[in-house]
């Protein structure tokens, strides 16, 4: 009994052993948001064939758990769609770089079904809307905006994210930038006391809400409303032109927000809100997403993660369209470079 | 004890004892792990309570933007959707137990038992999906206004209809914990000895009278015991409730209007909450969530324990 249950055990640390040896990529580990996800893993999968000797795991856990897993250093990067705030970087003993990897945008998704052609709307009224203080589709500001739409007089029902989210920073963001009742009534986070409308979990649940609902409008992210062909309604950029949201918008925001930032006024460590941003073509409820990278890599690991990071904001941004992600503008990629290149690498 | 016998040439009882120790330590695991949960919560939700104190469980504010934390809605919630739950599911699934052990012939019993069963073999995400598109939309095109027609001067059924809310969060959890509280009444009403059934039947009561002198009033205590565990059950439930409940942390007189329970906010919140205040804030309702669970099972075991006992003595 016992020689069985010694030379079982042997055997099952020698498997160990020789599993461990046999697979000897090096492997790096991340944690964070889970809106660039289905872009990552793309990344990760396609990257592994370019350079063999490196294996990424991701765990998408959410912004919130991906900069508490950097900040603990349990990962070898972390990812966020809002950037660390002051406060956070404070905890962090080494310097912390922050490398945009891609564009997300929010839409405004509706259901009215009797109304043909597409739905206009700008930062006040959007505001008023989830503040509770537009309650009819017909109301005058409505339909001053939509002269040619026939809005009919319903109850507008609003539908929001019931889970925290970089969806709803992004949008809470803007809000507060167009009204000042936003802004000191509610305020930006990730999970907000809401004053009025239902809570769905997920981009599919506030989809779900909407499309179950007459007469409701809510919010979800643009790769969401585009994968499920959901109506959009087009946004009043700063320019004053309406502009439908769609990844060449997303892209031209934060191309227009380098080309209109003043040098002085751009921030070098890239945490930068872009929503509500300049320029014509911009769609203006549009933001990055970023990795988090420590200041500081040593090993074959290190090297190889700046290695990735290269790779990621270069031949990466090609395979954002397909998956409706907005690639970064070429500006910003050049001052992305310059920045992976001041990562130190030792040995 | 280990090593005196190891030095015996044959020892036959090895394998009996390292039995025994691994149960005892898989047994003693569980309590340790117990403690542990405990620890952990308290320990990640002492600054929320030291902050808020008591004004914690009273005060209806939740605002993560501006770290101001209160529980009251969310404790609301959790009660009236497990509450709705219990009014329906309780009487529906005694009416199944006693379907299945009194009246139904052996076949159907097997079958429309084990079909129960099934139900509480169903994955809560799924319930969550009927319940967002068939149940909601139903509840908002024709039991809400029907309701609202009906009984629209109780403060209950007033309100926009908007489907999800309350009442569908109730609905739901009653269809999830019908499995439970039936299998658990029947239990109780086999552990009924057959001689009483007989006595009552040889006095010429009707089947009704029979099931009601027989059967009901000696096992109320096993029912209620079956219902609290089913209640234990309903409060503790997340994912379905999260999809149907509408996550709003507000109290509102009427069924209609959306809620939040402590099980749906930690699940919305807990991801993104980056804040330490945010994230002690939801330890803190984990925290209250588990003491409020714990008693509510405990009773539940005393009460089929004490009714398990009084028949075990009187047989």
């Amino acid at each position: 009994m016992r020689r069985f249950l010694i030379t079982f055990l042997t055997l099952i640390f020698t498997a160990v052993m020789f599993a461990s040896t046999a697979f000897a990529a090096t492997e790096i580990t991340g944690a964070g948001a889970t809106f660039p996800y289905p872009l990552y893993s793309k990344w990760f999968s396609e990257y592994q064939k370019v350079n063999k000797e490196v294996q990424i795991n991701y765990q998408s856990i959410g912004s919130g758990g991906g900069i508490r897993q950097f900040l603990e250093k349990t990962v070898d990067f972390g990812a966020s769609d809002a950037p660390m705030t002051d406060e956070q970087l404070k905890k962090s003993p080494v310097t912390v770089h922050h490398i945009p990897t891609t564009l997300g945008a929010v839409v405004l998704t509706y259901n009215l079904v009797e109304v043909k052609g597409d739905l206009k709307l700008d930062g006040e009224i959007i505001a008023d809307i989830f503040l509770g203080k537009i309650t009819k589709w017909n109301d005058p500001r409505l339909v001053k905006l939509n002269p040619t739409l026939k809005l009919p007089d319903q109850a507008l029902m609003v539908a929001h994210r019931s889970d925290g989210s970089g969806t709803t920073n992004i949008f809470a963001d803007y809000l507060a930038k167009v009204s000042p009742t936003w802004k000191e009534k509610v305020g930006v986070g990730t999970a907000l006391n809401w004053p009025v409308g239902l809570g769905g979990k997920g981009n599919e649940g506030v989809a779900g809400l909407v499309k179950q609902t007459p007469g409701s409008i809510g919010y979800v992210e643009l790769i969401y409303a585009a994968s499920n062909k959901l109506p959009v309604a087009s946004v009043k950029n700063r320019a004053g032109v309406f502009v439908k949201p769609e990844t060449k918008a997303v892209t031209a925001a934060a191309a227009n927000f380098l080309k209109k930032t003043p040098k002085k006024d751009f921030p070098e460590d890239f945490r930068m809100s872009i929503t509500d941003a300049e320029g014509k073509d911009s769609y203006p409820i549009s933001s990055f997403t970023y990795l988090l990278v420590y200041g500081k890599q040593n090993g074959i690991k290190g090297s190889n993660l700046v290695k990735f990071l290269n790779w990621a904001i270069y031949d990466g941004q090609k395979l954002s369209a397909a998956l409706e992600y907005a690639p970064l503008p070429k500006e910003l990629v050049t001052k992305i470079d310059a920045k992976i290149k001041k990562i130190e690498v030792t040995k | 004890m280990f090593s005196k016998k190891k030095k015996q040439p044959k020892d036959v009882h090895f394998g009996d004892r390292l039995f025994a120790t691994s149960m005892r330590t898989v047994a003693l695991g569980v309590v340790l792990f117990l403690v542990l949960i405990t620890v952990f919560l308290w320990g990640t939700a002492k600054p929320a309570f030291q902050k808020f104190g008591f004004g914690f469980i009273t005060s209806t504010a939740w605002d993560p933007v501006q770290h101001n934390y209160g529980a009251l809605p969310v404790i609301f919630g959790t009660i009236v959707s497990s509450l709705i739950a219990i009014l329906i599911a309780a009487p529906l699934s005694v009416g199944i137990a006693l379907f299945l052990n009194e009246l139904a012939n052996k076949k159907i019993a097997t079958v429309a038992g084990f079909l129960v069963q099934m139900l509480a073999a169903i994955p809560s995400v799924v319930y969550g999906l009927w319940g967002i598109f068939v149940l909601a939309p139903w509840l908002r095109t024709t039991v809400e206004p029907m309701l609202a027609k009906t009984l629209g001067f109780l403060p209950l059924f007033q309100g926009p209809p908007y489907g999800v809310g309350m009442l569908a969060a109730g609905i739901i959890l009653a269809i999830m914990i019908t499995p439970t509280v039936s299998s658990i009444s029947r239990e109780v009403f086999k552990a009924i000895p057959r001689s009483q059934r007989e006595a009552a039947l040889a006095l010429g009561a009707t089947s009704w009278e029979t099931m009601s002198i027989a059967v009901l009033k000696s096992s109320k205590t096993g029912i209620m015991g079956a219902i609290i565990l089913g209640l234990g059950r309903a409060l503790g439930e997340t994912m379905a409730v999260t999809m149907v409940i509408g996550n709003r942390a507000e109290i509102s007189a009427s069924l209609f209007a959306p809620g939040q329970t402590m099980a749906s906010v930690i699940a919305n919140e807990y991801a993104e909450a980056v804040s330490d205040e945010h994230l002690s804030a939801l330890a803190a309702i984990g925290l209250t969530l588990f003491a409020v669970t714990f008693v509510i099972n405990s009773l539940a075991r005393v009460f089929v324990w004490r009714v398990t006992k009084a028949q075990g003595t009187s047989r």
